[in-house]
């Protein structure tokens, strides 16, 4: 017979029973949809942590101090992470270093006449934070190098921190009470910069570092006190990797160099680390890919249950058509027909399926994005995977049901009632 | 007188069931032979073996034993496939229960046996203009797009009548179909068996109803899966 034919007569059929066709259709639609949707809240993911690595800043270089224990009878020597002036040995020794800063922070309570609000990340940085972190001021200005150097008590504002503490108010020049005792003159508020990873840069207080180092640390664990800082962060020149003299390895490796001289250590046993922004990224995308196949496992699952779903009801609708089936064969259905027609059903019940799941899966992923405020990306390949496999597994569990329907023998079948 | 040609020719035919360790005789060496335009019924009581002589007839199943010659054809050795193709090109069934296609419009129930043809030269708009032709003549003209459940029982016989004859079968094979009728429209779908008959067409009837019997030219009675006797009927259904 010839195939429009085939597909006419299964056509036909399923317009027949459309609630039945529809339910059969249910388990396909919601496994193409799940596979779409799981797929593109991860890509929406991956998408959104590589702009906020990205948003940190270009060409960062991350010296993180590694914690080396102290057994008994060793003394807490200089070794066991970053110290402060670690950067400015940094800037001043190496070249092609466009900018350095370093990071302290301490959760306190911060107080403003009645507003009181608690566990407020104070963040002790340098003067190159605002450029090497790209982060612009809505007002006021920034702390300099000179007053980082005299801890003079001052602060600049998130921009959320800002509006919780001031409200409309103009906070410049108004105080600021940290920790019950620090008390900071607000000189300057941050513009609204966002959820980076998973860091609020808006909800911070800003101050010179030698601030945190010297008032704040106290409230730390032991290993962050005196002028042990966490984390230094190097912006590389733009013109390193570029001028084919000097590459990034090459400055990552002089500062390696400097920092185990400093630190009196050989570079095996270096108490820091230096990680670079495509470490991260490559880091994050192995995470998500892994997140992303994960969940398309679990989608693809929920797709196998689909066709199951189909195979059962194409095996109960052969039952139930078994007189249906007599019929056809008394006017001449030979068992590859009826097989066939089955089959088809099953495959037009997929597809149709698979077209009404990518849809639902597209406008899903958009009101889940929405709803959730998650980014949801739609990956053409995981509605061509979705679509692709819906259709295998119509014809695979097809296959069963319609040959059972073939194998009916013509007397039995018009008997049947 | 020049012998008319022979629609079925059957031989000795056997057909035996294995009901578990007991062996049934169905068909115990029944020979029969219709020829072309003659308009036959086929009766004896339950058990006699009539359902099974109609389903061999029917080229629904083929014989344990014996030979089955259909329009000068050896059936009785074909498969499942060849079997299918001889019902669909030779044959048409008109069933007790109509048997039609359920919340499927008259016209696709005709047009189902055209479906299954391979053979027909007709293009889709040919089969349906034929489909329409048949339900015209069994006087259906206002019905074709009417579902089976809207129709009454004379009426779906009328359409499962039209399915029957729209592939222009050397014979049509009737199962009782005045069994599930009132008198009045048994007698007309009879009337219109009578009508198709005098234009020539085969037509095999199983009934158990001498009444119904009688409108044929001839009856066949089994008993216990032969044929026992032979009557030939003297009404005014034979002749032309």
């Amino acid at each position: 017979m010839k195939p429009i034919k085939v597909i006419k007569i299964a056509w036909l059929a399923l317009i027949k029973n459309k609630v039945r066709s529809l339910l059969t259709m249910l388990g396909i639609i919601i496994g193409v949809a799940a596979v779409i949707i799981m797929i593109g809240i991860s890509a929406g993911t991956e998408k959104s942590i590589q702009e906020s690595i990205t948003g940190l800043g270009s060409n960062l270089i991350y010296i993180q101090g590694t914690m080396t224990r102290m057994g008994p009878g060793q003394e807490g020597s200089n070794s066991g992470g970053l110290i402060y002036d670690d950067a400015f040995a940094i800037s001043d020794q190496i070249n092609g270093v466009a900018g350095v800063v370093v990071e302290q922070t301490s959760a306190e309570i911060v107080k403003v006449g009645d507003v009181s609000l608690d566990s407020i990340t104070i963040m002790g940085t340098t003067a190159d934070f605002p450029s090497v972190r790209d982060m612009e001021l809505n007002s006021g200005r920034y702390f300099t190098q000179d007053e980082i150097d005299r801890s003079t008590s001052i602060a600049v504002l998130g921009s959320s921190l800002a509006e919780e503490l001031f409200g409309d108010k103009d906070p410049y020049g108004q105080t600021v009470t940290v920790s019950d005792s620090v008390r900071l003159t607000v000189v300057g508020v941050f513009e609204e910069k966002g959820m980076v990873g998973d860091v609020d840069y808006d909800s911070r207080l800003y101050t010179p570092i030698t601030i945190v180092l010297e008032k704040l640390s106290f409230s730390q664990f032991a290993r962050f006190m005196g002028d042990r800082v966490r984390l230094i962060y190097v912006e590389v020149d733009e013109s390193v990797g570029e001028d084919g003299e000097r590459t990034l390895d090459d400055v990552i490796y002089q500062i390696s160099l400097l920092l185990a001289k400093r630190h009196d250590v050989t570079l095996e046993e270096a108490d820091f680390s230096i990680t670079t922004q495509q470490d991260i990224i490559t880091t994050q995308e192995s995470t998500t890919a892994a997140f992303r196949s994960l969940l398309g496992w679990v989608a693809g699952v929920s797709l196998i249950v689909g066709g199951i779903g189909i195979m059962n009801i194409m095996l109960v609708s052969v039952t139930e058509r078994t007189r249906e089936i007599g019929i056809r064969q008394s006017v001449g259905a030979t068992p590859s027909d009826i097989r066939w027609q089955f089959l088809t059903e099953a495959l037009l019940l997929s597809l149709i399926g698979g077209l009404i799941g990518v849809v639902t899966g597209i406008v899903g992923a958009w009101i889940f994005g929405q709803a959730s405020g998650m980014r949801t990306v739609i990956v053409a390949s995981s509605v061509l995977l979705a679509f692709g496999s819906a259709a295998t597994v119509g014809v695979f569990f097809g296959f069963y049901p319609a040959n059972q329907a073939a194998q009916l023998d013509p007397i039995e079948a018009l008997r049947y009632e | 007188m020049k012998k008319k040609k022979a629609i079925i020719d059957g031989r000795d035919l056997v057909k035996i069931y294995q009901m578990g360790e007991i062996e049934v005789r169905a068909l115990d060496g029944a020979s029969i032979q219709v020829e072309e335009g003659e308009f036959v019924a086929i009766m004896g009581p339950s058990g006699s073996g009539k359902s099974t002589l109609m389903n061999m007839l029917g080229c629904l199943m083929g014989p344990t034993d014996g030979k089955y010659f259909l329009d000068g054809e050896d059936v009785s050795g074909m498969d499942k496939v060849e079997l299918a193709g001889i019902r669909n090109q030779k044959l048409g069934f008109i069933f007790q229960s109509y048997n039609l296609l359920a919340r499927t419009p008259a016209l696709q129930n005709v047009i189902l046996p055209l479906f299954y043809n391979r053979t027909s030269p007709l293009t889709d708009e040919e089969q349906q203009e034929k489909a329409i032709q048949m339900l015209e003549a069994v006087g259906l003209t206002d019905r074709i797009y009417h579902e089976p459940q809207e129709l009454s029982g004379g009426q779906q016989q009328r359409v499962s009548i039209a399915r029957a004859l729209v592939n222009d079968p050397v014979m049509v094979l009737a199962d009782e179909p005045t069994g599930n009728l009132d008198s009045k429209s048994g007698a007309e779908i009879m009337d219109l068996l009578v009508d198709l008959h005098k234009q020539g067409v085969t037509i095999v009837m199983v009934t158990h109803d001498p009444e119904i019997a009688a409108y044929t030219d001839r009856t066949i009675h089994l008993l216990d899966g032969k044929v026992n006797r032979e009557v030939k009927n003297g009404n005014g259904g034979d002749k032309k």
